[in-house]
C-alpha cells in the first residue's frame, strides 16, 4: 500500500514537472517550416509536421491525426496564400483549439513575410489552380527562408515570452549560419545564372528569381493539372526553337512527364527536394539547399 | 556648374583665336591650341563621366520605380471594397441520367422506411443545386447555410447553422439546422458521396440521411489519437417529418469517433453512435398482402445503433496517382409505436413493433490520376417483425434485400466529377431493378475544403 501510494505521488509528481517545462508545441504544416521552427526553438519546442515531402500540399486528407495534433498545438506555422485550403480550414473548425485561428498569435502564415510572385491578374478556374495571394511555393528561395526566420523568431517569442531570450539568441546564431550558406551557394551556382530550364509544376518561380534561371516551359498546361500527351508535344516542339538545359520537378511530382520529355529532348531531368526530406540529403534546410544547388549543377555540366 | 565654366571659357577662347592669329605670334599661337586642346579634352571626359553616372542614377531610378510598382501590386492585392467580408459562397450542379428496368415506385420490402429514398425517375434528372455561404460571424462564431434547390423548383434548408468557435478545452457547440455526426456518411454532403445514392441501411433507417434542428456538443480529447465525443438533442425532423411541437426534443444521440495513422500511407477512423428518435407520422410506401401500393405512417420511437469505421491508403500518404478506400457501416434499429396501415384509404392503426439492422462494405481505389473505380455492396436483415393488427393486411417477410453497385468516376480537377454507376437493386422482392446512372457534379466558387 505504502509502495503503492509513493509510486502514486512520484507520478503525479513527474507529471506535474514535465507540464510545468512542457515545450511549445509546433504544428508545421509543411516540413521546411518545421525544420524552420526547430532551429529557432531548439529544445523549446515540440515540433509536428503534417506532410512530408513526397506529398502534394495542395491535396492532403484531413485525417484525424492531423485534427488531434492541430488540438494540442500552440502554433501553426503553414505557407498560407491558400496553399492549405483545402484541408487547413476543415482541421481548424474540427480541432476547437482557440490558440490557433486565423489572427490569433498562435497561427503564422509565412507567406505575410516575403514578396509574393506570380500574383494573377486574373481569377478564374479555367487558369488552373490559381492562388489569389500569388504562388505560394516561397522556400525555394533562401531569402524567403532568412526572411520568414526572422518573423517566425519574433512570433515564437510572442506566444513563448518567457523564453524570448533563448529565441533571440537563437535566431542571431541561425541568421549568421544562414547568411555565411547564403553566400556559399550563390557563389557555387554563378554559372547558373540566365540558364533555360522547363519545370513540370510551377513551383519555382522563387528558386529562378534567386538564381537567375529562365523558366521557358512547363509540362503541366495549367497550375496543378497534370501534363497532357498534346501538351508535352507542344513543349518538345518549343523546345526545338528555344533550347533548355534541363527539365525540373519537385520529389513529389511524377516523374513520368519529366522522363518523357528528358528522353525525346535529350536535356538531364532533375528531382529537386523542394523542401526538407525530398532526398536522402535534404536532411534540414541547409542540406536541402545543399543539395538543391549541387544537384543543379551537376545536370547544366 | 562646373561645365558652364568651361563652356564659357571655350567659348571666349574661340572668339579670341582670330585675334590671338593677328598677333602672329607663332609660339603664343601652339601654346594656346594646345591648352584649348586640352581643355576640350578634359572637358569631354567630364561630360562623358557625368552622362556614366546620369545613366548609374537612371537605372537606380528605374529600379526603384519598379519595387515601388511591384510593392503597390501587392498592397493593392488586399481587398479594400466594401463587400471584401462577404462570406464564401458555393455552388454545387448536378444531374443525372437514369436508366433502370424496373417502375419508379419504390419501397424497401419489409421495412417501413421514409424521407427521400430510393433511386429516383427515370431519364434526366437534375440533381439538388447546393448553394452554401459560410463564413466567420465573429471572432466567436462561425456559421453557415447550405440551400437545397430540388430540381421541381423548390427549396429546402439542408443545413442552417451556428458554431462556437472559441470554446476553451476543445468544446465546440453548434446550434440550427445540421447533418447528425451520428456515423460516417450521414453527415457528408451528397457531392461528397462516392456513389449516387447512399446505401440502403441509410435508406430503411435514417430516412436517407438524418438532418435535425436542435444543437450538438462536440468534444475533442487532448490525446494524440483522435478521441471525439459528441451528443445531440433536437426536434426529431427524421425522414421528411415535421418533428414534435411540444416543449422539449423528438431526438437524442451520442457518438464517438476514434482514429489515427498507420504509418506514413494509411489512416483510419472508426465510430460507436446511438440515435433515439421519435418520429411522428412517418410515411413510407409499402405493398400490402394483396399486392396493391400503399402508403402507411408510423408514429412512435425509433433507436437505432452504428458502428462504422474508414481505411485510407495512399503510398507516402500522396493520393496524386493512387489511393484506396474502405469504408463500411453496420446499423441496427428497433422501432416501436403505431403504424397505420393505408393512410389513403383503410388507414387501420395498429401496434407496430421492429428489430432489423443492415450493413454496407465498399471500397474505392484511384488506378490513375483523375481516374477512380469503386465496389459496393449493401443488405438489410429482415430481422422480427411484428404488425399487431395489422397482421393481415401487411405480410411478415423473412425477404433481404441487397444491392450491388460498381461505379467508376472521373475527376479532372477537384471541381469537377462526371460519374458512371450501375447497379443491381434487390430492395423490392419482386423485381430486381436494374440501374445505370451517369452523374455529374460541379462545385463553383469558394475552395471547399472536405472533411476527411
Amino acid at each position: 500500500m505504502k509502495h503503492i501510494f509513493k509510486a502514486l505521488s512520484l507520478s503525479v509528481l513527474l507529471v506535474t514537472t514535465q507540464s510545468a517545462q512542457a515545450a511549445l508545441n509546433v504544428f508545421a504544416c509543411e516540413p521546411e517550416w518545421g525544420a524552420l521552427a526547430q532551429e529557432l526553438g531548439g529544445d523549446k519546442v515540440t515540433v509536428f509536421t503534417a506532410t512530408n515531402a513526397l506529398q502534394d500540399v495542395h491535396h492532403i486528407e484531413a485525417k484525424p491525426s492531423l485534427v488531434a495534433q492541430l488540438r494540442k498545438a500552440d502554433l501553426l506555422v503553414c505557407t498560407g496564400s491558400e496553399l492549405e485550403i483545402g484541408w487547413l480550414p476543415v482541421l481548424l473548425r474540427q480541432a476547437g483549439n482557440t490558440n490557433v485561428l486565423a489572427g490569433k498569435a498562435g497561427n503564422f502564415e509565412a507567406a505575410h513575410y516575403v514578396r509574393m510572385l506570380e500574383i494573377p491578374s486574373r481569377l478564374d478556374r479555367a487558369d488552373g489552380d490559381v492562388h489569389p495571394g500569388g504562388n505560394p511555393h516561397i522556400q525555394t528561395d533562401p531569402r524567403n527562408i532568412a526572411k520568414v526566420g526572422d518573423a517566425l523568431s519574433q512570433r515564437l517569442a510572442e506566444v513563448d515570452a518567457p523564453n524570448a531570450t533563448f529565441y533571440q539568441a537563437k535566431h542571431k546564431d541561425f541568421a549568421q549560419r544562414w547568411q555565411e550558406a547564403s553566400k556559399r551557394w550563390e557563389t557555387q551556382a554563378a554559372p547558373l545564372k540566365g540558364m533555360a530550364i522547363v519545370v513540370q509544376h510551377k513551383g519555382f518561380p522563387y528558386l529562378e528569381d534567386w538564381l537567375g534561371l529562365r523558366e521557358v516551359a512547363t509540362l503541366e498546361p495549367k497550375p496543378g493539372v497534370e501534363p497532357t500527351s498534346s501538351h508535352l508535344s507542344e513543349v518538345l516542339t518549343q523546345l526545338q526553337r528555344q533550347p533548355a538545359k534541363m527539365v525540373i520537378r519537385a520529389a513529389y511530382n511524377s516523374e513520368r512527364p519529366s522522363q518523357w520529355l528528358s528522353e525525346r529532348a535529350k536535356i538531364p531531368a532533375v528531382a529537386l527536394p523542394f523542401t526538407v526530406g525530398g532526398s536522402d540529403r535534404a536532411k534540414d534546410l541547409f542540406s536541402l539547399f545543399d543539395d538543391t544547388v549541387q544537384r543543379l549543377l551537376d545536370a547544366a555540366k | 556648374m562646373f561645365n558652364q565654366k568651361i563652356l564659357v571659357r571655350a567659348i571666349a577662347l574661340t572668339f579670341l583665336l582670330p585675334a590671338a592669329a593677328k598677333a602672329n605670334d607663332s609660339n603664343e599661337l601652339e601654346a594656346l591650341r594646345a591648352e584649348i586642346q586640352q581643355m576640350k579634352q578634359s572637358y569631354e571626359t567630364r561630360i562623358q563621366t557625368l552622362e556614366t553616372r546620369l545613366q548609374t542614377t537612371e537605372t537606380v531610378a528605374g529600379n526603384a520605380d519598379k519595387k515601388a510598382e511591384e510593392a503597390s501590386v501587392q498592397a493593392s492585392a488586399r481587398p479594400t471594397a466594401s463587400n471584401a467580408l462577404n462570406p464564401d459562397i458555393s455552388l454545387i450542379l448536378s444531374g443525372t441520367y437514369a436508366n433502370r428496368s424496373q417502375d419508379s415506385n419504390y419501397h424497401i420490402t419489409g421495412f417501413q422506411a421514409g424521407g427521400e429514398i430510393g433511386p429516383g425517375t427515370k431519364g434526366f434528372n437534375l440533381g439538388e443545386s447546393e448553394l452554401g455561404v459560410y463564413a466567420s460571424v465573429d471572432p466567436n462564431f462561425y456559421g453557415g447555410l447550405n440551400l437545397a434547390l430540388a430540381p421541381d423548383n423548390t427549396i429546402g434548408v439542408e443545413e442552417a447553422f451556428v458554431q462556437t468557435t472559441t470554446l476553451p478545452y476543445g468544446v465546440t457547440l453548434k446550434a440550427g439546422r445540421f447533418f447528425s455526426s451520428i456515423g460516417y456518411l450521414n453527415d457528408q454532403h451528397a457531392h461528397t458521396w462516392d456513389f449516387v445514392d447512399n446505401p440502403l441501411a441509410y435508406q430503411a433507417f435514417l430516412g436517407n440521411q438524418f438532418g435535425d434542428d436542435g444543437i450538438q456538443l462536440k468534444w475533442l480529447a487532448p490525446t494524440d489519437l483522435f478521441l471525439e465525443f459528441g451528443a445531440e438533442y433536437g426536434r426529431g425532423r427524421i425522414a421528411d417529418t415535421e418533428g414534435r411541437d411540444e416543449n422539449g426534443g423528438g431526438a437524442g444521440s451520442i457518438f464517438a469517433h476514434v482514429g489515427g495513422d498507420l504509418g506514413i500511407s494509411s489512416s483510419w477512423r472508426a465510430g460507436l453512435s446511438y440515435l433515439d428518435v421519435s418520429p411522428k407520422d412517418r410515411k413510407s410506401n409499402d405493398i400490402d398482402a394483396l399486392g396493391s401500393d400503399v402508403t402507411n405512417s408510423f408514429t412512435g420511437n425509433s433507436k437505432v445503433w452504428l458502428a462504422d469505421f474508414v481505411w485510407k491508403w495512399a503510398p507516402n500518404g500522396n493520393a496524386t496517382n493512387t489511393s484506396f478506400k474502405l469504408q463500411g457501416e453496420y446499423l441496427h434499429s428497433t422501432q416501436k409505436g403505431d403504424l397505420t396501415y393505408d393512410v389513403d384509404q383503410a388507414a387501420n392503426t395498429g401496434r407496430y413493433t421492429a428489430s432489423q439492422d443492415g450493413w454496407y462494405l465498399q471500397g474505392v481505389y484511384k488506378f490513375l490520376p483523375y481516374w477512380r473505380a469503386g465496389l459496393r455492396y449493401d443488405q438489410l436483415n429482415s430481422g422480427s417483425v411484428n404488425y399487431g393488427d395489422n397482421a393481415a393486411n401487411l405480410a411478415n417477410s423473412s425477404y433481404d434485400p441487397k444491392r450491388i453497385s460498381a461505379m467508376l468516376d472521373f475527376s479532372p480537377s477537384e471541381f469537377s466529377r462526371i460519374r458512371l454507376q450501375v447497379s443491381s437493386d434487390k430492395s423490392r422482392q419482386e423485381a430486381t431493378d436494374n440501374q445505370v446512372f451517369i452523374q455529374y457534379q460541379m462545385s463553383l466558387g469558394a475552395h471547399g475544403a472536405h472533411k476527411y
